[in-house]
C-alpha cells in the first residue's frame, strides 16, 4: 500500500499533492490512500476524494492546524503505525524538507528525496534522483524494511496526470502530545513587496553566475531593451544584491513561463529549472557544454556570452 | 555559545563528473574539490554569532583524508577548532550514514547550536541537518535565512516558496540548516591561513558500523528529455541565425 501525504495551508491543497497522487499511481498495481492532516480540513479532503484513489484519510488535530515539525512527525507517526504502508510519498515542498528527515530519523526508515521518476531495475522499485549540480542521475534503491520515505521533485510529473475518481473518506485519531511540540512558529509574511510581476513578461533576459560582475549586468539589460524584455536572475546574483531579490526565478522567487526565455551563463540548477522550465522557447548561453540548462533549452550556444550578447545586440538593432 | 559547524567537500561546480568502471559513482580521483556553497555560508553565520555572543566555533566534517583541505580553510576564515571524522566508507555515504558517524563524534561536546548548509552540491539529499538533530537529541529549522539568539532561545526565519519567510521560535540546543545568501562570506586571511596551521584538527574514527539506508544501483549521464537545436559558430553568425529563428520559426519576437 501506497500512503501519499497530502500538503495544505489554510485549507487550501498545494497543487504538488497532485503530482505525487500521478506518481503513486504509476507505480503499478498498489492501492492509494492519500492522508491530508491539519485542524479541520473536510475541504481539502472532498477535493482529495476526486482522486483515483483507495482512500483518503483525514487526520485532524487543533495541534496539527499550524505546520510544526514536531507536530507533524508525531502525527505521522502514528498515521504509518496504523496503515503499515510499504511507501510513504511526498510532494519535495519547503515543508517536507523540514520534517520528512525527522520522521525517517525516528523511524529508522530509508529516506528518498527528490526523485524524478520510479522505474523497475531487475524486478525492483527503483527511483531516479539527480545529482552533482544536475549533471548525473542515479538510480536509486532503499536498503532494509520498510516503509521507504520517498519525495518527488516540483513537477517531475505533471498535475494533469492524475487519474480522477471517487474515494471514500474516513478519519483516523492519532494521538498527540502539544506539549512536546518545540516549535512556536509565527505567521507566513511575503518578502519584498514585488514591484514587478515577472509572470506577466512575454520575454525575459535572465543572468546567472556567468555574468561574473555587477557591472556586466548592464549588458544583458540592453539585451532586454533590445528584445523588450525584463530582466530577472538566478538566486547567486540576487544574493549578490547585483539585481533585487523580486527578480530572482527559481524556487525561492518567482516561477514564470513567458514566451522566451534568454539564459545567460545560468547553469541550470534544479532550483533554477523549476521557476522557468515551463516557458514556451527556452535560448541557453553558456560557456560549459555540460551545464544543465541545456537539458531544457530548446536552443542552446556553448559560447562566451561576453562575445555572442554585444552580437545578439547588434543583430537585433539591424532588424 | 558553543557553536558547531557541519561542512562537507564536494566537487567543484565546473568539474566533468566521470563515471567509474562500475558504473556506480564517480572516479574520486579526477575530481577537484571544495567546500559545499551552503556549508560554507553555515560557517559565516557561525562565526558571526560568535562575535555577537562570544563562544567557540568548531568545524566537523565526517570524509575521507582529503577532507582535510575544506577543514584547514575553515579553520583559516575563523574557526576556533576542528573535528575530522575519517573514513573512506563517508566519501560516497548517504545522510544517514553521515549523521551517524558525526553524531558519535559531536555528542560529548554538549554545543549549543550546530549549523550546517541545506544541503550538499553532490548528492544533494537535504537530509544530514535534520537527521543529526534527531541523532543529538536536538530540535530543528530548516532553510534558514536569519538567526537571532535572546534569552537562552532562538528566532529563526525560514525561507518558504515563492518569496514567503516565516519566523519561527525554537529553545536551545537546535540545529539549523542554513541557506546560501544568509549573508556575505569573509575571505580568509593571510594571517588566518598562518594562524590555522596551529589550531587543534581532532581526528576520530568513524563508528565501526555505519548503516546505509540506500544504495545507487547505477550512476549515469540523463538521457535528454527535450531536443535542443545547438547554434554553432562565430559570435555574428549565431547571432544571426539564433535571431532569424527566434523570428522565423519560435515566432518569439
Amino acid at each position: 500500500m501506497i500512503l501519499v501525504i497530502a500538503e495544505q495551508h489554510d485549507n487550501t491543497l498545494n497543487r504538488a499533492t497532485w503530482e505525487t497522487i500521478a506518481a503513486a499511481q504509476q507505480f503499478g498495481g498498489q492501492e492509494i490512500t492519500v492522508a491530508v492532516l491539519g485542524a479541520s480540513v473536510t475541504a481539502v479532503a472532498a477535493e482529495l476524494a476526486t482522486a483515483a484513489v483507495a482512500e483518503v484519510l483525514t487526520v485532524e488535530n487543533p495541534a496539527l492546524g499550524v505546520y510544526t515539525a514536531d507536530g507533524f512527525v508525531q502525527a505521522l507517526r502514528g498515521l504509518i503505525e496504523q496503515v503499515k504502508p510499504e511507501y510513504v510519498l511526498l510532494p519535495h515542498t519547503y515543508q517536507t524538507r523540514d520534517f520528512a528527515p525527522q520522521l525517517a530519523a525516528s523511524l529508522r526508515r530509508p529516506l528518498l528525496t527528490d526523485c524524478t521518476a520510479v522505474k523497475s531495475v531487475d524486478g525492483r522499485t527503483a527511483f531516479v534522483r539527480l545529482m552533482f549540480h544536475g549533471k548525473l542521475a542515479a538510480d536509486v534503491v532503499p536498503q532494509g524494511d520498510p516503509p521507504c520515505i520517498v519525495t518527488f521533485q516540483i513537477g517531475a510529473y505533471r498535475v494533469d496526470q492524475a487519474q480522477k475518481g471517487s474515494a471514500p473518506i474516513a478519519c483516523v485519531d492519532v494521538g498527540l502530545d502539544a506539549a512536546a511540540i518545540r516549535q512556536k512558529p509565527e505567521a507566513p509574511f511575503r518578502g519584498a513587496k514585488q514591484a514587478v510581476d515577472l509572470s506577466q513578461a512575454e520575454r525575459i533576459v535572465s543572468v546567472g553566475r556567468g555574468i561574473k560582475s555587477q557591472d556586466n549586468v548592464a549588458l544583458a539589460e540592453k539585451l532586454a531593451q533590445a528584445l523588450d524584455a525584463e530582466v530577472a536572475a538566478s538566486r547567486p546574483i540576487c544574493d549578490a544584491g547585483w539585481l533585487p531579490m523580486e527578480r530572482q526565478v527559481g524556487s525561492s522567487g518567482q516561477t514564470v513561463a513567458p514566451k522566451l526565455y534568454l539564459a545567460l551563463g545560468i547553469s541550470g540548477a534544479i532550483q533554477h529549472l523549476v521557476g522557468m522550465k515551463g516557458s514556451r522557447t527556452i535560448v541557453a548561453i553558456n560557456k560549459d557544454a555540460e551545464a544543465p540548462i541545456f537539458e531544457v533549452a530548446d536552443y542552446g550556444v556553448v559560447g562566451d556570452i561576453f562575445e555572442i550578447v554585444p552580437a545578439l545586440i547588434s543583430e537585433l538593432a539591424q532588424g | 555559545m558553543k557553536i558547531a559547524v557541519c561542512i562537507k567537500q564536494v566537487p567543484t561546480r565546473e568539474w566533468q563528473p566521470r563515471i567509474n568502471d562500475a558504473g556506480t559513482w564517480i572516479r574520486d580521483q579526477d575530481a577537484s574539490y571544495e567546500t559545499n556553497e551552503p556549508d560554507a555560508y553555515a560557517l559565516e553565520e557561525g562565526l558571526r554569532l560568535k562575535e555577537r555572543a562570544g563562544g567557540e566555533v568548531v568545524v566537523c566534517c565526517a570524509g575521507p583524508a582529503r577532507v582535510s583541505q575544506v577543514l584547514r580553510e575553515a579553520l583559516a576564515r575563523g574557526a576556533d577548532r576542528a573535528i575530522h571524522v575519517e573514513d573512506d566508507r563517508l566519501g560516497a555515504a548517504d545522510a544517514f550514514m553521515v549523521s551517524d558517524a558525526l553524531a558519535a563524534a559531536m555528542r560529548d561536546e554538549h554545543f549549543d547550536l550546530v549549523l550546517t548548509g541545506l544541503q550538499s552540491d553532490d548528492q544533494g539529499f537535504a537530509q544530514t541537518g535534520v537527521i543529526l538533530a534527531d541523532r543529538l537529541g536536538m530540535t530543528h529549522a530548516t532553510i534558514i535565512m536569519e538567526v537571532q539568539v535572546a534569552d537562552g532561545a532562538l528566532r529563526v526565519k525560514r525561507e518558504l516558496e515563492g518569496g514567503w519567510f516565516q519566523w519561527v521560535g525554537l529553545p536551545l540546543p537546535a540545529v539549523l540548516t542554513i541557506q546560501s545568501g544568509i549573508n556575505t562570506l569573509r575571505y580568509a586571511t593571510l594571517k588566518g591561513i598562518m594562524a590555522a596551521k596551529k589550531k587543534d584538527v581532532r581526528k576520530v574514527a568513524a563508528p565501526a558500523t555505519l548503516e546505509a539506508s540506500q544504495r545507487i544501483l547505477k550512476l549515469y549521464v540523463p538521457q535528454k528529455q527535450k531536443r535542443t537545436e545547438m547554434i554553432t559558430g562565430g559570435a555574428a553568425d549565431v547571432a544571426k541565425t539564433l535571431v532569424r529563428k527566434l523570428r522565423e520559426d519560435a515566432r518569439v519576437l
